[in-house]
């Protein structure tokens, strides 16, 4: 079967979801824009930012997307591994941590 | 791409995109041809334009041969080691005559290697008198370092007050190299180094260093401004290098590039993202607007670009022997889907953004 969940050109189509809900995607589409633009953070920081998270939520349009605006912006493939780790890090640092509760929780079931 | 192939030219090669019309045929054909991306003439006559025609003369450029020192992946001259054509000092002397009498203010020579034509500094020496405001030699870097014979072009360039504009691909060596090569980045920095030596690039300088950079690979350029000020941090902390400006190019789909993005499988990507990207505000200034191209043989073509895919200018003057610039300033320029990539984003022109 050729079909698949997710489509690389599904990208493209990405805008076309105002079709559908047009004040809410546009708003969207003027925060997410807003967002992206140079402020307190540079507009590159907030680009591996961004990788890391597409990262941690898995989602392969994001990681295409942010890989190619990191190129775009010279950002080095060293940087955009180094933003992947940190993402993970945390991932899976916040897994761990609720090691604690399992740790609590077995302590107070336990004599 | 395998090594060997990145090492000759589509022409060396017999690459069936060595021909021009192969180019155009790609570039006209499949997802333009289907309707799926609307053509750059249809493009334009969104904003009211049937066709693009030339402002005012300002650059005439001239490329004095397809000879190079380097075989960049993604050169959309197709130059290197392996092309001989290279400019006559009887085709010079014919751009000389019109140097003298044209109202271009900027001279703007390139290649290949344009260092490598035999005739170069006598060209270079015989044009610098004909009162140029900005006279431009597009230099590769590494040619400065590739021979002993060339290790004086520094002193040569400031001799006669030559605007060095140079490619560097990335602050990088790692970047630079892929895209054009082993060795080519260190190099590029020695060169850059020994410019710097003899007053180019330095704040306040009149001996004026710009660097061009252009992806490696198939994405868009970057802001200017910003990716002006990371190369400038970078290239002064790492290695003490200063220049004036940084000109950010997109790279056209034409010649090894445009084999680079079929082979990769790129190419309908990279032109949905150049449609993506159009700016009609970047239309009015485009380089073919304000230049005239001139070949290693002599012709004239609205642009390098067009140079490459042979579609010269569309006007009864067609040989610079036979150059008249008010008959050619009423000319329709030549566009094809090409121009998506000089109107994506800020616009790309040899000189950087145009919008
Ligand atoms: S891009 Fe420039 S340096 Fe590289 S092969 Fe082409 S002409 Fe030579
Ligand atoms: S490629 Fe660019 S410069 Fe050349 S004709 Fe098209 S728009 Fe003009």
């Amino acid at each position: 079967m050729s079909k698949t969940y997710y489509d690389p050109a599904d990208l493209r189509k990405f805008g076309k979801i105002t079709e559908w809900s047009e004040e809410l995607g546009t708003k969207f589409f003027d925060y997410y824009s807003k967002v992206f633009e140079e402020g307190a953070l540079s507009a590159r920081e907030k680009s591996l930012i961004a990788l890391a998270v597409s990262h941690v939520v898995k989602c392969p349009y994001c990681i295409d997307a942010y890989t190619k605006d990191g190129l775009q912006r010279g950002i080095t493939k060293e940087e955009m591994m180094e933003a992947v780790h940190a993402g993970a890090a945390i991932e899976s640092g916040a897994t761990l941590v609720h090691g604690v509760q399992m740790m609590n929780k077995y302590d107070k079931l336990s004599m | 791409m395998s090594e060997a192939k990145t090492k000759q030219s589509l022409h060396k090669r017999n690459d069936q995109l060595a021909n021009a019309n192969r180019q155009l045929e790609i570039l006209s054909n499949g997802i333009f041809a289907s309707g799926e991306l609307p053509r750059f003439a249809d493009k334009i006559a969104e904003i009211g334009h049937t066709t693009l025609r030339p402002n005012k003369l300002e650059i005439l450029q001239i490329n004095v041969g397809y000879m190079c020192n380097q075989v960049c992946e993604h050169c959309h001259v197709d130059a290197g080691p392996d092309r001989k054509e290279i400019m006559t000092r009887e085709t010079m002397q014919q751009c000389l005559e019109v140097i003298k009498k044209t109202g271009a203010h900027t001279l703007d020579l390139t290649g290949g290697a344009p260092e490598m034509n035999p005739n170069f500094r006598w060209f270079v020496e015989e044009a610098s008198k004909a009162g140029i405001k900005d006279f431009i030699v597009r230099s590769n870097l590494t040619i400065i370092r590739a021979n002993k014979k060339y290790y004086d072009l520094p002193d040569f360039f400031k001799k006669h007050n030559v605007h060095v504009v140079s490619s560097m691909p990335h602050w990088t060596r790692g970047k630079t190299d892929k895209q054009r090569g082993n060795g080519v980045f260190d190099k590029s920095i020695k060169a850059l180094q020994e410019l710097n030596e003899r007053g180019y690039g330095m704040p306040g300088s009149s001996l004026r260093l710009d660097l061009v950079y252009n992806p490696s690979g198939a994405f868009l350029p970057g802001n200017q401004a910003s990716m002006e000020k990371d190369f400038k941090k970078a290239l002064l902390e790492d290695f003490n290098i200063q220049f004036h400006h940084l000109f950010a190019i997109t790279n056209l789909p034409i010649s090894r590039f445009l084999d680079y993005l079929i082979a990769s499988e790129n190419y309908e990507d990279y032109m949905y993202a150049l449609v993506e990207a159009y700016n009609p505000e970047a239309v009015a200034n485009v380089m073919c607007t304000n230049t005239i191209s001139v070949s290693w043989d002599g012709w004239l073509y609205d642009c390098d670009f067009n140079q490459m895919l042979d579609l010269k200018v569309a006007s009864k003057v067609k040989h610079i022997s036979e150059y008249n610039e008010e008959l050619l300033q009423d000319r329709n320029i030549i566009i094809s889907q090409h121009c998506y990539g000089c109107t994506a984003g800020a616009g790309s022109s040899c000189q950087g953004t145009v919008a």
